[in-house]
């Protein structure tokens, strides 16, 4: 790992690569459909999960009913940025673009955190908006008894807090995976399941298995931040240009 | 200026103990077979690669891990592939490389790379629906949106038709006289000895470096190319005991290469001889050997050392 001290931090330079991943995502069939279709499938099933509880079920079936809804839907920021991450370095490189690249100014942090932001903020777009859309469901069409249990629940708070920090593990964990392939669906299938393990813990408190607190919540969402801390120092050290443009010789 | 660089990929040597120096303005071509450490020894200057021993200095920048960000900012370099984003249009390519190298003034300067390559009218294609050369023609454009003091071109002509090629060169001619370096990778010899002020052949090591016509000095005697109607009855009397020719030999039937210290010295007496001699003479030149034959001599040799 080399050190790059000789340039100041540039966020033009980040708002640039970011603005050219957007603009590269748009016209990118498999990120698109990605993109589209996969959190449709992880709103359906939630959805079938809303209409089919009965408004008579006992509080704890609601709620495990209503976790395991909420569950599919965070899959959609653990999932979604993975498959833009694990594209991000292996992709310039299937392309031959990455010596490009790296021959620019850009320094190793800003090309990390350029590629890192390009796939977080579609993410959390998508995310949300899944969610936004689920939640005007189940107020305008769901039984009563099961629109209170999801607004006056924790699950709000499981969603909106964790959405952007299991999105963060994702991401650096498909940059990571990235930065070693040389095929771009290899590296996207990977990423995937690299992504899911966090949601194990989640997936606890969705379902009520372990209770979901406010402090409990936020103690486990300091965690994360602290992993996706460290995940992105990792990254920093296997982002190596010598090894990327050789393809491994040195 | 480069110093004593050599770099290793393990055991593997990629290029060892090279030293040289450019001038300001100078375009200097780099030659060399396939696997002779060309590429990395471009990708060394560029920040890409850290070298294993040695030291260089980049557009006036000390190559260091520290200074990798500067001479980046200085240079340019279009390496063989164009390496572009066949999704996005010409025009959003150089917007990306343009804000890269933070350039005030982008859309001027990418319309000014683009007429520099006669683009203009395909700024809105799709880079994937551009063919080969035209492809060249935009990776040409990047690498001269951020004005470089040094432009590293590797194989730059490669896959363009000739009237394509002629653009490039006149392009290169134009930047030499705006006073940027331009380091020329090619396996055009032609190519190298029309654009480069010298060049220098590198077969891991660096082989020779020097003006072509110094480095055909350097490896070639002068030869006097003497072409008669009929071949000489007695060439050995006739040539063999002229003042001023070391040599000669019958390269074809009344065809003989004479070998000279001054072509220009040797060359009257040659006349007088051949012309007493009875024989008509038609034609009497100096052979001129290109910096093919001088490039195919010195890898000729290595490949026999490393037979050897």
């Amino acid at each position: 790992m080399t050190v790059e001290s000789g340039m100041a931090w540039s966020w033009t330079r980040v708002g640039a690569l970011i603005h050219k991943e957007l603009r590269d995502f748009r016209r990118n069939r498999f990120i698109l459909f990605t993109m589209a279709v996969l959190p449709i499938i992880l709103v359906a099933l939630p959805m079938v999960q809303l209409f089919t509880i009965p408004a008579a079920a006992a509080s704890t079936t609601l709620d495990t009913h209503i976790g395991l809804g909420m569950l599919y839907m965070l899959l959609i920021p653990a999932v979604v940025p993975s498959a833009l991450a694990a594209y991000s370095v292996v992709g310039e490189r299937d392309q031959g673009t990455l010596e490009s690249v790296l021959v620019t100014p850009i320094r190793r942090e800003e090309f990390l955190v350029g590629k890192a932001l390009a796939a977080f903020l579609p993410a959390q777009i998508v995310a949300y908006a899944v969610f936004g859309v689920f939640l005007a469901c189940a107020a305008l069409f769901s039984a009563p008894g099961v629109a209170s249990a999801i607004f006056h629940g924790n699950h709000i708070l499981i969603q909106v807090l964790f959405t952007p920090l299991l999105s963060g593990w994702s991401i650096w964990v498909g940059i990571a995976i990235s930065t070693r392939s040389v095929d771009v669906r290899v590296a996207q299938q990977l990423s995937m399941f690299a992504s899911l393990p966090p949601l194990a813990l989640v997936s606890l408190m969705a379902l009520n298995v372990i209770t979901p607190t406010v402090g409990l919540a936020l103690g486990i969402a300091a965690a994360f931040i602290a992993l996706d801390g460290l995940g992105w120092r990792a990254v920093a050290t296997l982002f190596d240009r010598e090894r990327l443009v050789t393809g491994g010789t040195a | 200026m480069v110093d004593h660089l050599t770099k290793r990929f393990g055991r593997r040597v990629a290029f060892d103990d090279v030293s040289f120096k450019v001038g300001y303005g100078e375009v200097f071509g780099f030659l060399g077979p396939n696997g002779a450490g060309k590429t990395t020894t471009v990708r060394t200057f560029g920040t890409l690669l850290a070298p294993t021993s040695g030291t260089a200095v980049v557009a006036g920048i000390p190559l260091s891990p520290a200074t990798g960000g500067q001479i980046r900012s200085r240079i340019s370099i279009m390496p063989e592939a164009p390496g572009l984003y066949r999704r996005l249009t010409v025009v959003q390519n150089l917007e990306f490389f343009a804000g890269l190298y933070e350039l005030d003034h982008q859309a001027d300067r990418i319309r000014r790379a683009l007429q520099a390559v006669n683009l203009v009218d395909r700024a809105g294609d799709t880079c994937g629906s551009l063919s080969k050369g035209l492809r060249q023609r935009v990776g040409l454009a990047r690498a001269l949106l951020n004005d470089p003091t040094v432009l590293f071109l590797d194989e730059p002509t490669s896959g363009l038709d000739p009237v394509a090629s002629r653009e490039v060169h006149d392009l290169i001619g134009s930047l030499r006289q705006r006073g940027v370096t331009i380091f020329l990778t090619t396996h055009r010899l032609e190519e190298a000895e029309r654009l480069c002020d010298r060049v220098a052949i590198l077969n891991r090591t660096l082989r020779l470096i020097g003006r072509p016509d110094e480095l055909r000095e350097q490896l070639f005697t002068h030869t006097l190319e003497v072409r008669v109607g009929a071949a000489l009855t007695d060439p050995g009397r006739v040539l063999g005991g002229l003042a001023g020719v070391e040599g000669w030999e019958e390269s074809q039937t009344g065809t003989y290469a004479l070998t000279v210290a001054d072509p220009s010295a040797a060359a009257p007496e040659v006349a007088r001889a051949v012309v007493g001699a009875g024989a008509d003479l038609l034609s009497l030149s100096e052979a001129r050997h290109s910096l093919e034959d001088v490039y195919l001599e010195l890898i000729d040799e290595d490949v026999e050392v490393s037979r050897a």
